[in-house]
């Protein structure tokens, strides 16, 4: 067993700021070769920035099969296979489910869980071969919880969790892994989005009595990518200050 | 150079982890080679790759036993 990450090539989706960022920094702090990826020319270019002779940023929608293709081949003609694979990118539409609109469920649904089927997908086959992959999904407490106004988002999410652990029995046999991630609040511009009564409900409900950081999640998300994690494959780890314990 | 049914029964024992004398064209890989679903799944594409083909999902699923395999290639390879 190999007990380094130096050397390994990793893709993390929606890597231009918050959790992103901080799993693709952790991840370069280990040697891995990071490829980031955001929606916008600018995105991908702060990633180029801050990752530096370390990886490169792309631009990429991952609602779009030639979007993702493309940026495959781009890793394999760069850097070569494809070890880890980080399912972060999302977005949220919130509303009540009264005036939820259909374009706002399907975004959510799109971005945030048929991304991680098309993405599993399209990297799979590389790690089927090499017996050897890390798949990560940034899921979310709400998948589990719920959320009143994000009856779309906590869809997505739980979906993520299911489809994670239905392809982790798939491919356990193979050597790649299939995991979650579910963050509880954690300070980043998709939290801030949230309403001042939403933020009050949510922290009289943390022991931790905080908000969580960016980096608090992409340790736990480095740890599953690592070979210590090679043994633990369709969890999901709760990252949340004790917002919920499950 | 090899013939087809060579390469192919090569690919077969390789992908499987079988002996070459168990890979007779009758044989079907899950009942007889100890093939699961996914080991049939990942052999179709040992098979495109070394015939430098696209099997199309529902010819894949009628390629259940050696001969199927050999058949298939021989009908659609491009070498």
């Amino acid at each position: 067993m190999t007990t380094t990450m130096q050397g390994q090539v990793a893709l993390v989706t929606g890597a231009s700021r918050g959790i992103g960022r901080a799993i693709a920094e952790q991840l370069v702090a280990q040697g891995v070769k990071v490829v980031g990826t955001a929606t916008s020319d600018n995105g991908a270019q702060a990633i180029s920035d801050y990752l530096g002779d370390n990886g490169q940023g792309l631009r990429l929608d991952v609602t779009d099969a030639d979007s993702v293709a493309a940026v495959l081949k781009t890793i394999d003609d760069n850097y070569g296979q494809l070890d880890i694979l980080v399912n972060n990118a999302g977005i949220t539409k919130d509303n009540l489910l009264m005036r939820l609109k259909d374009d706002d469920w399907d975004a959510v649904i799109d971005t945030n869980l048929k991304s991680v089927y098309r993405l599993s997908k399209a990297v799979l086959r590389g790690m089927m071969k090499r017996r050897f992959g890390r798949i990560i999904n940034i899921s979310s407490v709400v998948g589990t919880t719920g959320n009143p106004g994000q009856t779309n988002y906590c869809a997505a999410k739980a979906g993520v969790e299911g489809f994670s652990k239905s392809l982790a029995q798939e491919v356990a046999g193979r050597g790649i892994t299939v995991n979650c991630v579910a963050p509880g609040f954690i300070d980043t511009d998709m939290t801030k989005a949230l309403t001042e009564e939403q933020k009050q409900a949510i922290f009289a409900n943390i022991p931790a009595a905080r908000l969580g950081q960016p980096e608090e999640v992409a340790a736990a998300t480095v740890f599953l990518a690592s070979p210590g994690a090679a043994y633990i494959t369709g969890e999901t780890i709760h990252v949340n200050g004790g917002l919920a314990m499950v | 150079m090899s013939t087809i049914e060579e390469r192919v029964k090569k690919i077969i024992v390789e992908q499987l982890g079988v002996k070459e004398e168990e890979v007779k064209p009758e044989a079907s890989f899950e009942n007889d080679l100890g093939a699961d679903s996914l080991d049939t799944v990942e052999l179709v594409m040992a098979l495109e790759e070394e015939f430098e083909t696209e099997i199309p999902d529902e010819e894949a699923e009628k390629i259940k036993t050696v001969q199927a395999a050999i058949d298939y290639v021989t009908n659609h390879a491009n070498d």
